[in-house]
């Protein structure tokens, strides 16, 4: 497992070389969404028009942070469960997405998404918030400030850490459950 | 009658609010403790690390632990013996809830479930009222995030499933939400009762200590049982492998149906925020 430090926008180079379970510190630009801001997204696309950030090379991070308290650019900010964006993101990926940033399983779409378009999956700490809130050094809402706390963010990051779980290449971090160990092996949902 | 005067509601519930996002209980912080130095795996360890360092930083900072401050959920044992003054208890504990999540900076989560518009102060809580002897008020508040909500699942069972049933259950749901609900998580389960009834019984059991031992023995022991084959998973903290996926297991029984088996699950991430006041 390597580590790497990498600037944002991402380039397919510095994504290829990315293997599941490596470390990454990343600096610069990524944009907060999560539900509600990935379907204005979508509804945007689909009415061809702008979106309010360039998706080439772009990260986003799935999160909701909370409010700032005075003095600080941003309140606690750690990854929410990204599986509810699936059904977006592999269409983003297409268009240049390079990476996104959550907690928890990906659909099977969105892997190959990874796969087709060079892209990864980034895990960071879930319920680390106030920890990752740190790396946060600027936030402004660029987009939707009328969702609150789902409004899109422009945030500047400084060496935030993020673990790969998904590479472009196929490779997952999460365990596989262990289910004869856990005595489930012949589990049969019912009926 | 004895009278409690709405305000003092009002301000107990705000501070509860304010102080239960930025403090982990102190037994859910031993738990991460005795887990990090009985981890194997170097993730896992890192994970212990940071979770330790984020409750430091939020005790010190101001910011809540996580930016999921959650819905407001609410288990209140009033005395019959106790009026409120001013207002009904229900709203003081709103008035409660909005205050203290705009004054400690805390996410408003609540929204309209079909437009999805936030109603802008987290309210209205979710509020659970049983009657109980007494002049006291005692409100149990969990901040509960969505992440590990989802996770959650209720079912019927036949009768017949039994014990294994209801373990092969549980297990089985720990499993398929494997990473999502930030593991390692807190396992409310409720047993029998109504279909609506269980998934009341599995919140409320999250409201005990992890280090407290059920007082019904047998459920104690399944309770043990359940932990067991729940960390042979090895799913890990955050899913990325190791010994300690879930911290504790906490089971609440209730009679049933001679026809049903109603079996809630709710799943706890680690941030395990509750508090309790008695008025």
């Amino acid at each position: 497992m390597a580590e790497y430090s990498l600037t944002t926008p991402l380039t397919d180079e510095n994504l290829a070389q990315l293997r599941a379970g490596d470390v990454v510190k990343l600096t610069g630009t990524i944009y907060t969404a999560r539900d509600a801001a990935h379907k204005r997204l979508i509804d945007l696309l689909d009415k061809g028009d702008k979106l309010p950030f360039e998706l080439q090379g772009a990260v986003v991070y799935y999160v909701g942070p909370s409010p700032a308290p005075e003095g600080r650019p941003i309140g606690s900010a750690g990854p929410t469960t990204s599986y509810r964006m699936d059904t977006y993101a592999f269409r983003l990926h297409s268009l240049g997405l390079k990476a996104t940033v959550g907690k928890g399983k990906r659909s099977d779409e969105v892997k190959q998404a990874l796969r087709d378009h060079t892209a990864v999956y980034f895990g960071a700490t879930g319920g680390a918030g106030a920890l990752l809130s740190q790396r946060i050094k600027e936030a402004k809402v660029i987009a939707f400030e009328e969702l609150g706390p789902e409004a899109i963010r422009e945030l500047t990051v400084e060496d935030f850490p993020l673990l790969v779980i998904n590479d472009a290449h196929g490779n997952e971090l999460y365990a596989v459950p262990d289910r004869p160990a856990a005595g489930i092996a012949d589990y049969a949902p019912p009926a | 009658m004895r009278e409690i005067d709405a305000q003092t509601i009002i301000d107990r519930v705000a501070a509860m609010c304010v102080s239960a996002n930025r403090n982990l209980p102190r037994d859910v912080r031993r738990k991460f403790e005795e887990a990090a130095a009985a981890e194997e795996s170097e993730a896992a360890k890192e994970i212990f690390r940071q979770l330790l360092e984020n409750c430091d930083l939020a005790a010190e900072s101001g910011l809540p632990l996580c930016q999921d401050t959650g819905l407001a959920v609410f288990f209140v044992e009033m005395g019959e013996n106790v009026r409120v003054k001013g207002m009904t208890l229900r709203e003081a504990i709103n008035q409660g809830v909005i205050k203290g999540y705009e004054e400690g900076f805390l996410r408003k989560s609540a929204c309209h479930p079909l437009t999805r518009a936030n109603t802008g102060d987290n309210t209205p809580a979710i509020v659970h009222i049983d009657l109980v002897p007494g002049d006291k008020l005692k409100i149990g508040f969990m901040a509960k995030g969505g992440g590990s909500e989802n996770m959650s699942r209720v079912t019927m069972l036949a009768p017949a499933q039994g014990w294994e049933g209801i373990k092969k259950f549980v297990v089985n749901r720990v499993a398929e939400a494997g990473p999502n609900p930030c593991p390692p998580i807190v396992v409310g389960v409720g047993i029998g009762g109504t279909f609506e009834l269980a998934p009341t019984l599995a919140k409320k059991a999250l409201l005990r200590k992890l280090d407290d031992a059920n007082p019904d023995p047998d459920l104690q022991a399944k309770e043990e049982e359940l932990l067991e084959a729940i960390n042979a998973l090895g799913i890990g903290p955050m899913g990325l492998g190791g010994k300690t996926t879930a911290l504790g297991v906490k089971i609440s029984m209730h009679p049933c149906h001679i026809a049903s088996l109603p079996l809630a699950v709710n799943i706890q991430c680690h941030s395990a925020r509750h508090e309790e006041v008695v008025i």
